[in-house]
């Protein structure tokens, strides 16, 4: 085992992929001998050459449709998109073609590819280089979501959405790149998508959580703990399709819930985790479901970290729930 | 082939027709290059320091952004594709709303909500840009039509960058203005690179003016680091779309001296002599010795302007350092003309937390509801 961090576990998931199947390529923006922006596919180039990790003009639109298109015949790509908030021009593509292919098709033509994109805030990006868009595309039949939050996870998620069959949008928490360090096998190995994740086990108020809210999801149950309070936490880290009997479950258990993610809350994530479980165990809920979400409002840059959930609202959530 | 056209030559001599101009304006332009580069020096300072966030730099650059802006009048509109922040200064951006973006403090016109590099200036006709890049060609193309529909006698500038050449937007910007006759002036400034992609690999077309040709926009190419052949050409070229004569796309080739922006490691993927070979071609070295040998400048001018205009900046960025930072009530302002209920609610929500740990500044508390 070595220990990795988010972004040295998906260039390690990359370089065991691409060794194990020649179909597998990199292409996107400055992927090539800059080794990407956050470089996540540094060393790629000198390892497998300039016709398996390359660099396209500058054109979302043109790097997923002509993903679309390899993936159509033959190959596997996998595409990055510099920063999730410039995914927008490739948004026909994703959502009009990948996506809906094999319905449209009746399964005779498939897209099997991966976008990886880096997503989230916490780098004072501003506006543009911050964004949660997972809630367009979780609206999205045919696609699937995935959003690590461990080295671990990455590299066998990211393995997992480069095997699957249909194409999946792979949300990187970048502000989680280099903050957290885990331990992460040498060899290939999957972790299966559309599985939820235990962070802690509890049984007085259940959070779930995805990508860079896990580890304030933990430092909130950590100051819960010394209240008394005894926090289930889940990491979703597959949002689409989702493991909706996993959440029933873990919302059952306590009875008590609060949903934490960084996008906008109207018509979010967390919307559609509160209408399941309202929908399917409403009896055995002793709290009105909580959201702990970034602000209805652009992302902002100096104020960032108020509008980034922090341990502080995600606990005052978790008190609510709790003493209701 | 395309002809790359040129007044003076690296080493300063004159190669081309000077254009018409006075003493006094042929100097304000090396006043202004100087300017852009002192500002870039500082911003790079701060930013080594950690003062500021980032900072995209402008070496090398200052011919291609002054001589095209300087073309322009104050009625016209530039509409910046991402480097073009100081020569909005010689336009009108005061330098303290200048800094100030650079400090997102509560002096930005912007309220601190853009990262840094973002300017504005709504006075001299100057939207930021977003971020996305090709965004503003096509915003630029339909305010042109707009000044055209109003009976305004504006010119739209557009800029962009070689990467920009291959975004949605470029193509349909260019091909609109081209079916509109739109009196607008695209000008693509081609510095070699897009963060670490080579413009010779952004592009399989011979030249990026003939871009322009499939889209009925003739284009031109012009030696960016000359910064009279950029101001000839540009004033032509704005000078036909005032008349009705449409668009057209100039490109400026020229050199980012530095990395994409202060997070960049240019050495990863560029070669060095590359670098030093255009370092022989610097814009205002250039235009210094042919002021110089016209006698409209000074022995040791341009040490004495560059050290004004630094200390002049130095001011600046005392004061704007020490500026508030802003009310956490523009979290949810602005992103209507009224703030709705449901942003009210949410922000009462934050500001209940705030004040229970003591933490709420003057003016920041609860919105009625
Ligand atoms: C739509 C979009 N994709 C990617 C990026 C990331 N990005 C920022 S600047 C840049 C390169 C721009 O190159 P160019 O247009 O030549 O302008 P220059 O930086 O050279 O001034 C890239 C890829 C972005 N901002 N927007
Ligand atoms: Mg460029």
């Amino acid at each position: 085992m070595a220990t990795l961090t988010i972004v040295q576990a998906v260039n390690d998931a990359l370089k065991s992929v691409m060794r194990d199947d020649p179909t597998v390529l990199v292409l996107g923006e400055d992927v090539g001998p800059k080794g990407g922006v956050f470089l996540a596919t540094e060393g790629l180039t000198a390892e497998f050459g300039i016709e398996r990790c390359f660099d396209t003009p500058l054109s979302e639109d043109g790097i997923i449709g002509t993903a679309i298109g390899m993936a159509m015949n033959g190959l596997k790509p996998v595409a990055e998109i510099q920063f999730q908030d410039f995914i927008f021009p490739a948004f026909d593509q994703i959502v009009s073609e990948a996506a809906k292919l094999r319905y449209r098709s009746g399964g005779q033509y498939t897209a099997p590819m991966v976008i990886r994109t880096p997503y989230g805030g916490g780098i004072r990006g501003g506006l543009y280089h911050s964004q949660s868009g997972e809630a367009y595309f979780c609206h999205t039949p045919g696609l699937k979501v995935v959003v690590p939050s461990t080295p671990h996870d990455a590299k066998g998620l990211l393995i997992a959405s480069i095997l699957d069959p249909d194409p999946v949008l792979f949300l990187e928490p970048k502000a989680l790149y280099r903050s957290v360090k885990g331990e992460v096998p040498e060899d290939s190995y999957q972790v299966e998508l559309s599985t939820l994740r235990e962070v802690r086990a509890g049984d007085d108020v259940t959070v779930f959580c995805y990508g860079a809210m896990v580890p304030v999801a933990v430092k909130a149950a950590d100051q819960a703990a010394d209240k008394g309070i005894d926090c289930h936490l889940v990491d979703l880290r597959t949002l689409l399709p989702l493991d909706e009997e996993g959440v029933l479950e873990a919302a059952r258990r306590t009875g008590r819930v609060v949903v934490v993610h960084e996008a906008p809350r109207f018509c979010g994530y967390g919307a559609e985790i509160s209408a399941l479980i309202a929908e399917n165990v409403i009896e055995y809920m002793e709290a009105p479901i909580k959201r702990v979400t970034g602000f209805d409002t652009p992302f902002p840059n100096t104020l960032e970290h108020h509008y980034l959930p922090d341990e502080r609202r995600v606990l005052d959530a978790i008190e609510q729930v709790h003493s209701y | 082939m395309v002809d790359v056209q040129r007044v003076l030559a690296a080493d300063g001599s004159v190669v081309g027709a000077v254009p018409d101009m006075s003493d006094c304006r042929l100097r304000e332009l090396l006043v202004h290059m100087l300017r852009v580069r002192c500002i870039d020096e500082r911003m790079l300072k701060l930013q080594r320091s950690g003062r500021i966030g980032f900072v995209g730099s402008t070496l090398g650059l200052e011919a291609a952004m002054i001589g095209s802006a300087a073309a322009l009048g104050p009625m016209d509109w530039m509409w910046s594709g991402l480097r073009e922040g100081a020569a909005a200064v010689m336009r009108g951006l005061p330098l303290d709303e200048y800094v100030a973006q650079m400090f997102c403090n509560s002096n930005d016109t912007a309220k601190g909500r853009q990262m840094c590099n973002h300017f504005q200036h709504a006075g001299s006709h100057y939207p930021s840009w977003s971020s996305g890049i090709g965004t503003q060609l096509t915003h630029g193309v339909g305010a042109a039509l707009a000044a055209h529909r109003r009976g305004l006698d504006e010119v739209h500038a557009i800029y962009c960058g070689d990467g920009a050449s291959s975004s949605n937007g470029f193509h349909s910007g260019l091909n609109f203005a081209g079916v509109w006759k739109a009196p607008c002036v695209f000008v693509l400034v081609d510095n070699g690179w897009a963060i670490s992609v080579s413009s010779r690999a952004q592009t399989a077309a011979e030249s990026y003016a003939a871009k322009g040709r499939a889209y009925g926009v003739p284009g031109v190419e012009v030696d960016g680091n000359d910064v009279l052949a950029v101001h000839g050409v540009t004033a032509e070229a704005v000078e036909t779309a005032r008349g009705g004569g449409g668009p057209s796309l100039i490109v400026l080739k020229t050199y980012r001296m530095l990395g994409h922006s202060s997070s960049d490691d240019p050495t990863r993927y560029r070669d060095p002599e590359e670098v030093a070979a255009w370092a022989e071609r610097d814009p205002i070295d250039r235009y210094e010795t042919f002021l110089l040998d016209r006698g409209v400048l000074e022995a040791g001018g341009r040490e004495r302007l560059a050290a004004a205009t630094l200390a002049e900046l130095d001011e600046v960025i005392r004061t704007q350092e020490a500026a508030a930072p802003m009310s956490t009530r523009t979290l949810v302002e602005d992103v209507y003309a009224e703030v709705p209920g449901h942003l009210r609610r949410q922000y009462n929500d934050f500001a209940r937390i705030q004040e229970s740990h003591g933490e709420a500044r003057p003016g920041e508390g609860a919105f009625p509801l």
